[in-house]
């Protein structure tokens, strides 16, 4: 852990909550990625072999997990965006929070109708 | 004790101390600096990417219901989605791995520890690099003979 007698650069506002999520975020989609190809391969076994691996991810469990798969993904790709800003825009690093709030409100935005239409699709409606 | 002045503030004298590290200049490219740019550069492509398959497969038709082997052979009939398939793989693991290694590098500190979870994160990256192109390039979607698709109706 950093130390420093004149403290550290992070103090636990919307800047380093943004970095957190953005880890923790970056992990969780990894990992759903390796388990991803490793479904989709079985495309190369038989049609049997891959529509009983996909028909595991076909109840309203995974159809759950599911939402918070694309909840962070989604906000993976905006805070990203913020990333990019905050480094290239002359006025990114100074609306950095400002901007931490637009991606919570964009991700908002984009997560209810998603949610509504997958869950849809999940519970057959 | 001073008044911690904020750096912004400071007229260019931050009271935070002077990297231990010198700049030296590298003859062989930076490949921090050229992690760090593709990180940016695949992020973009992957928004555009990642935002179309998910919208594609899962908010079109019957989303997520409708997945199955004839659903995948629909759309890698197509070349376009094979390319794309190709590219969000090949730029997803590759950033997905350079966040992970970043992530080893500041929370193992121990060299064995960090030595076998770099192994391991890049075997698997090999693994998932591999069977993915594979898969994509030698997709057969009349892998079964009794095949009731309309693409299998043609050859027999």
């Amino acid at each position: 852990m950093a130390s420093s007698s004149a403290g550290t650069l992070y103090r636990g506002r919307e800047g380093m909550w943004s970095w957190v999520a953005h880890r923790i975020t970056g992990i969780l989609v990894f990992f759903f990625l390796f388990a991803h190809v490793i479904d989709t391969a079985m495309v190369r076994i038989s049609p049997a072999a891959y529509n009983s691996a996909v028909d595991t991810y076909k109840n309203p469990v995974v159809g759950l997990m599911e939402v918070g798969l694309v909840a962070a993904v989604v906000y993976h790709a905006l805070n990203g965006v913020r990333v990019l800003l905050v480094d290239f825009w002359s006025r990114g690093p100074r609306l950095q929070r400002q901007m931490s709030y637009g991606v919570v409100a964009l991700w908002v935005l984009l997560m209810v109708p998603f949610a509504v239409r997958h869950l849809m699709n999940v519970f057959g409606g | 004790m001073a008044v911690q002045t904020r750096p912004e503030q400071a007229g260019g004298r931050p009271r935070i101390a002077a990297p231990r590290t010198p700049y030296v200049s590298r003859r062989g490219g930076n490949f921090e600096l050229n992690s760090w740019l593709f990180m940016r550069g695949s992020g973009v492509l992957l928004l555009v990417l990642v935002f179309g398959h998910l919208f594609v497969n899962l908010m079109l038709g019957k989303g997520i219901s409708a997945i199955d082997f004839a659903f995948v052979a629909g759309k890698w009939a197509n070349p376009f989605w094979q390319v794309w398939d190709l590219a969000m793989l090949w730029l997803a693991e590759l950033h997905g791995v350079n966040g992970l290694r970043t992530v080893i590098n500041d929370y193992a500190t121990n060299p064995t520890t960090r030595f076998a979870l770099k192994t391991l994160l890049y075997f698997s990256a090999l693994v998932v690099i591999v069977l993915g192109t594979l898969v994509i390039f030698t997709f057969d979607p009349c892998i079964d003979p009794h095949s009731t698709l309309a693409v299998c109706q043609t050859h027999h």
